[in-house]
């Protein structure tokens, strides 16, 4: 479920998905403001109807907030997922991802996933890629990625 | 009348005519009195019509709308009496026998009912008598001003096509010589039933009143309502979801006796100092269970100023639909319950038609491969197919710096200034001329997949029938 204010410009392509999840299993709901984003994302967090919850944020969210989801998560057993911009996030988040696509002469889905929270572990950073034919995230080595890098130049 | 039902819509000052394909001809289904002037006819190719007649208009007849039409009439007709029923597909047929004086007697009734009708755009054939029958043969045959008398004097002198006779009987009467009324009443019965059969004097006695035919009045709609008052007031929110919930089982009855499922349900309370409040509930799916209504209620009941107190609770479903019982087997889908009912309590927050899902539309243009439709309204259909890769979310074209067919090596989007590391493509998407739409008047779009060295996959098109370069697109 895609959760966002009605305000937002762009608007997230289907087919697009279609690659990664099935688009008929997507839902999508428009929020007047952003408390209307975060109730309808903790009533389907609590709900366990759904697997996955993303909320795109406009403005900082304060730490009761941040729990409440958090909460609702726990107690849904799902997974919610604020799409923020840069150092906006709350301190009641379980882990906090940076993501950042990369550019690769070889890989067109390389991308660099930074952990740069995480409540129980530690940090860390992953390049990542999508496997088409397996529907499944790669980790690339840092090894490989180093001989790809090394030959890039060529 | 169906032409008047349609004119009634879109007045037209010429001469109109439904058409009704029968047999694989389109025929004259109904026309209005500007066309019968011209010459047309019920019944006539629609061909043979327009070369008669040049400016004729048309609309294809539904046959199911003036049906319910003709219902909607039933049911402003029982402000006459209360006992109207169908007659035949296009008429109806009312027992006035106890109301005409709360009118002014029968003549001014008529009177009435036809200047209503008139002022609705209705031409109506009247007829009034004391049989069924026979007021059937005034209205077809006579439509003069009301005649008072038995039946025996009004319709004499009618056709004997006025008895509602069967085709054939008729016109083997019409041969034999009797042409009216008063013919076939001067012959002798035992001859009339040797000859033609008992439908001639079945229907000669049913309108002569010597034979007793009923009318059977169209039921009224269920009403999904009920209430419950209290002897004392309450105010606890508690108490009001227990007396919301012995309502909801009534109603739950009401609808399982009928298969129906309510779609939108309304609580209203009323305080002692009169005042009402409401509950609006909208389910995201026809439901008539209370275990899961009753729940969805809650949020609205909290929100309920109780003020002095609420001693009555009235609850009725505004909107409902058919809910067949379904044989549960293993081939069939299963229903997510708990999906439903959070598109309803969601729904309930940002309206129900806030929550959308995404259905496959047969388009290649990006825009509209696909249709959004409002989740509690419509299933989830499979189908998706992409051949080519689609970005994952889609803008209004933003335009950047370039010329040329090959993607520019570097450009500024977004205040960002960035290079091109690699481009695929051109992939050409024609427009679909048969749907005007102003973003498509710049033509052709040859399709680029752009991968930047900063790290963007973008979507960029070029247009070469309007040069110009565009950004469209975001890749994962």
């Amino acid at each position: 479920m895609w959760v966002n204010e009605n305000w937002q410009v762009g608007q997230i392509n289907p087919a697009g998905f279609s690659s990664f999840i099935r688009p008929q299993d997507l839902l999508f709901a428009k929020a007047k403001s952003q408390t209307d984003v975060l109730a309808v994302a903790e009533e389907a967090l609590r709900s366990g109807a759904i697997p996955l919850v993303v909320m795109e944020l406009s403005a900082p969210i304060n730490l009761t907030t941040g729990r409440r989801l958090q909460l609702a998560a726990e107690a849904g057993q799902a997974t919610g997922l604020c799409i923020i911009q840069e150092n906006m996030g709350s301190n009641a988040a379980e882990s906090r991802w940076r993501c950042t696509p990369l550019f690769d002469v070889k890989d067109s889905t390389l991308q660099r996933w930074e952990l740069i929270k995480n409540k129980s572990g530690t940090l860390s950073v992953w390049d990542v890629k999508w496997d088409a034919e397996t529907r499944r995230i790669i980790v690339v080595s840092k090894n490989a990625q180093r001989a790809g890098s090394a030959r890039a130049p060529n | 009348m169906p032409s008047e039902r349609v004119l009634r819509a879109r007045p037209i000052d010429a001469p109109f005519a439904l058409i009704l394909r029968q047999s694989n001809t389109d025929r004259i289904y109904c026309l209005n009195a500007q066309a019968e002037k011209m010459g047309l006819h019920r019944g006539m190719g629609f061909s043979d019509a327009r070369a008669y007649c040049r400016d004729l208009q048309s609309s294809p007849a539904d046959l199911q709308a003036d049906q319910r039409f003709l219902h909607t009439l039933a049911r402003w007709s029982k402000r006459y009496c209360p006992w109207v029923g169908l007659e035949g597909s296009n008429g109806l047929v009312l027992n006035i026998a106890g109301s005409a004086h709360l009118f002014g007697g029968e003549t001014a009734m008529v009177d009435d009912m036809r200047h209503s009708l008139a002022r609705a755009g209705i031409t109506a054939n009247l007829g009034l008598a004391d049989t069924r029958g026979a007021a059937w043969a005034l209205a077809h045959f006579s439509n003069g001003p009301v005649k008072a008398g038995t039946p025996q004097t009004q319709i004499l002198s009618l056709p004997i096509d006025a008895l509602r006779l069967t085709n054939k009987s008729s016109i083997a009467l019409q041969r034999a010589g009797v042409r009216s009324i008063a013919d076939l009443i001067a012959l002798p019965r035992a001859t009339v039933t040797r000859r033609f059969g008992r439908e001639v004097l079945l229907r000669l006695d049913q309108a002569l009143g010597s034979q007793p035919e009923e009318i059977s009045p169209l039921s009224d709609a269920p009403h999904y309502g009920v209430r419950i008052t209290l002897p004392e007031p309450i105010g606890l929110s508690a108490d009001v979801m227990a007396g919301a919930e012995r309502l909801l089982q009534q109603l739950c009855a009401k609808l399982k006796t009928h298969e129906m499922g309510a779609r939108i349900l309304q609580l209203t309370l009323r305080r002692v100092d009169q005042a009402n409040q409401q509950v609006e509930l909208r389910l995201a799916r026809p439901l008539r269970d209370v275990g899961r209504i009753l729940p969805l209620f809650q949020r609205g009941v909290d929100q309920v100023d109780a003020g002095y107190g609420i001693d009555q609770l009235r609850l009725e479903a505004t909107q409902v639909e058919p809910l067949p019982a379904t044989q549960i087997s293993h081939s069939t889908p299963s229903r997510h319950k708990g999906l439903d009912d959070l598109i309803t309590r969601i729904g309930n927050r940002i309206g129900l038609e806030n929550v959308q899902r995404f259905l496959p539309a047969d388009s290649h243009i990006p825009e509209r491969s696909f249709i959004i439709a409002p989740a509690a309204y419509s299933e989830p259909s499979g189908a998706w197919s992409t051949l080519r890769p689609r970005p994952l979310r889609l803008f209004t074209p933003e335009a950047i710096a370039g010329s040329g067919p090959q993607p520019p090596a570097r450009f500024r989007w977004r205040r960002m200034s960035l290079s091109v590391g690699r481009a695929t493509g051109p992939e050409r998407i024609a427009p679909e001329w048969w749907l005007p739409d102003d973003n498509w008047r710049s033509g052709l779009r040859d399709y680029w997949r752009v991968e930047t060295k900063q790290g963007w996959r973008l979507w960029l098109f070029y247009t070469p029938q309007n040069p110009g370069w565009f950004v469209q697109g975001e890749f994962a």
